[in-house]
């Protein structure tokens, strides 16, 4: 039985991915819009939808902040939600997580957002590291983008014109991808079933 | 490489996919998901709802046919029609949408557009403008294209762009049901004043008229209808022929 909790920010749409998850293998999920509701989950995820003052703001408020960073399962961090994994964001200039070093930043390119379906070239150094890359293209619509202080963490990297910016990140069990799974036909179901497996092996092992 | 999106527009009534002149002797023409289903499985890169129910229940109509949808569509889903207030957006994505178009109510108060892109973020709002040629541009018209508020369509797009839309749909009523093609000197035109992607939309007749409206400087995605209707092309056949166009576009697996 693989439990993933949805973390409800308030914003937008999260029934794609709550449908996708149970596509990808997942037995349930729980939306859950409390830190409570991370007890007894084999794994989260933190949805991208939204923007990012408004979504650390209801994190903030519902307890997320200290429970996240305590939090060592499996998490999975998709766009904004991504974003909200660093230190700190451009947009709305807003503190976040700090689950990972670096600062979010605007696209450096036009137009934007960054909106439609588009590669990711993975490093070969790290790419067998996140299962379900090589069946892009993904469907990215964003405006800004992590830049990780530690490059080591940086899985894959995508190009929108003249900006080259990493789009899959990863240290340990935490995983954030800029494009949204959820929206990317098979190819996004490939990865979500990647992050379930993953999920699973890491409740069984406890 | 980023590619261009083909968005496959399907006009959905009281739950169901109709097809129509001017809202007058609409044909019912199935199920509005099991249609978004089998053009995703084709290969469309988004698909579009845009809801045109005239009857007092149609909103809970239309948020049960996008929450079915967003349970058995794994694209992005855009939901247009009706959406008058950021409670109705808030609505229509919980619900499952990923974008939400908003056009006459965005024209009676514009402010709309930057609540809803301040709430939701910018790339969930976008913003249908439907223009009509005058004799020295275009004007912005409301209410399927009833209404002219004599308003600049170039001018309105910079300022929607400049409240927040994250995506104009751009739709010419002159060319919309002629399948002449699309109105490229508007989509130019368009693009020369926003910095913000823009969708083609109205008089797609051939694989061609989306291949000359993707072309660079004009729109970076094409909606159209009619001709994926009945499957007089399938989306397979319209991406080979832009791919041999040397536009760049997502191929199904």
């Amino acid at each position: 039985m693989t439990t993933i909790a949805l973390i409800d920010h308030g914003a937008g749409n999260l029934v794609s991915m709550e449908q996708a998850l149970h596509r990808a293998g997942a037995d349930d999920v729980v939306v859950v819009d409390a830190a409570t509701g991370l007890t007894g989950c084999d794994g989260v995820v933190l949805p991208g939808v939204g923007a990012t003052g408004p979504a650390m703001r209801t994190l903030r408020r519902a307890g997320f902040v200290g429970a996240l960073r305590a939090y060592d399962g499996p998490l999975l961090g998709v766009c904004v939600g991504m974003q909200l994994l660093f230190d700190h964001s451009l947009e709305d200039r807003t503190d976040c997580l700090g689950l990972l070093a670096g600062e979010v930043r605007a696209v450096e390119a036009s137009p934007l957002p960054h909106m439609g379906w588009n590669d990711v070239d993975t490093l070969a150094s790290m790419g067998e590291t996140v299962s379900g890359l090589s069946s892009g293209p993904f469907y990215f619509v964003h405006s800004f983008v992590p830049e990780p202080s530690d490059r080591s963490i940086i899985v894959g990297t995508t190009t929108y014109q003249a900006d080259t910016f990493a789009s899959v990140v990863r240290r340990g069990p935490v995983i954030g991808v800029q494009f949204h799974p959820e929206r990317s036909a098979e190819g996004g179901l490939d990865l979500l079933a990647g992050f379930v497996d993953m999920c699973r092996e890491v409740a069984r092992a406890a | 490489m980023l590619r261009s999106r083909v968005i496959p527009c399907l006009d959905v009534a009281d739950g169901r996919v109709v097809k129509g002149t001017n809202f007058v002797d609409l044909v019912d023409e199935g199920d509005p998901v099991e249609m978004a289903a089998a053009y995703a499985s084709a290969g469309a890169d988004e698909v579009c709802f845009l809801d045109i129910t005239a009857t007092p229940h149609g909103a809970e109509t239309i948020i049960e046919t996008v929450r079915r949808t967003a349970q058995n569509v794994f694209v992005p889903l855009t939901v247009g029609g009706g959406v008058r207030s950021t409670a109705d957006m808030k609505a229509v994505l919980r619900a499952g949408a990923d974008k939400v178009a908003i056009n006459s109510a965005a024209v009676q108060r514009p402010n709309l557009i930057a609540s809803c892109a301040r709430l939701f973020g910018s790339q969930c709002v976008v913003v249908a403008i439907d223009a009509r040629r005058t004799a020295s541009g275009w004007t912005v018209h409301t209410h399927g294209g009833r209404t002219d508020v004599q308003v600049d369509a170039l001018e309105w797009a910079a300022r929607c762009a400049r409240l927040g839309a994250g995506e104009l749909l751009v739709t010419s009523m002159d060319m919309d049901g002629t399948h002449d093609g699309y109105d490229l000197a508007l989509l130019e035109s368009v693009a020369r004043r926003v910095d913000i992607p823009i969708i083609a939309s109205g008089g797609a007749g051939s694989p061609d008229d989306l291949a000359d409206a993707l072309r660079p400087g004009r729109a970076h995605a094409v909606l159209a209808a009619s001709i994926f209707h009945r499957d007089r092309y399938s989306i397979a056949e319209v991406k080979e022929h832009l791919a041999s166009q040397g536009i760049p576009v997502r191929r199904a697996a």
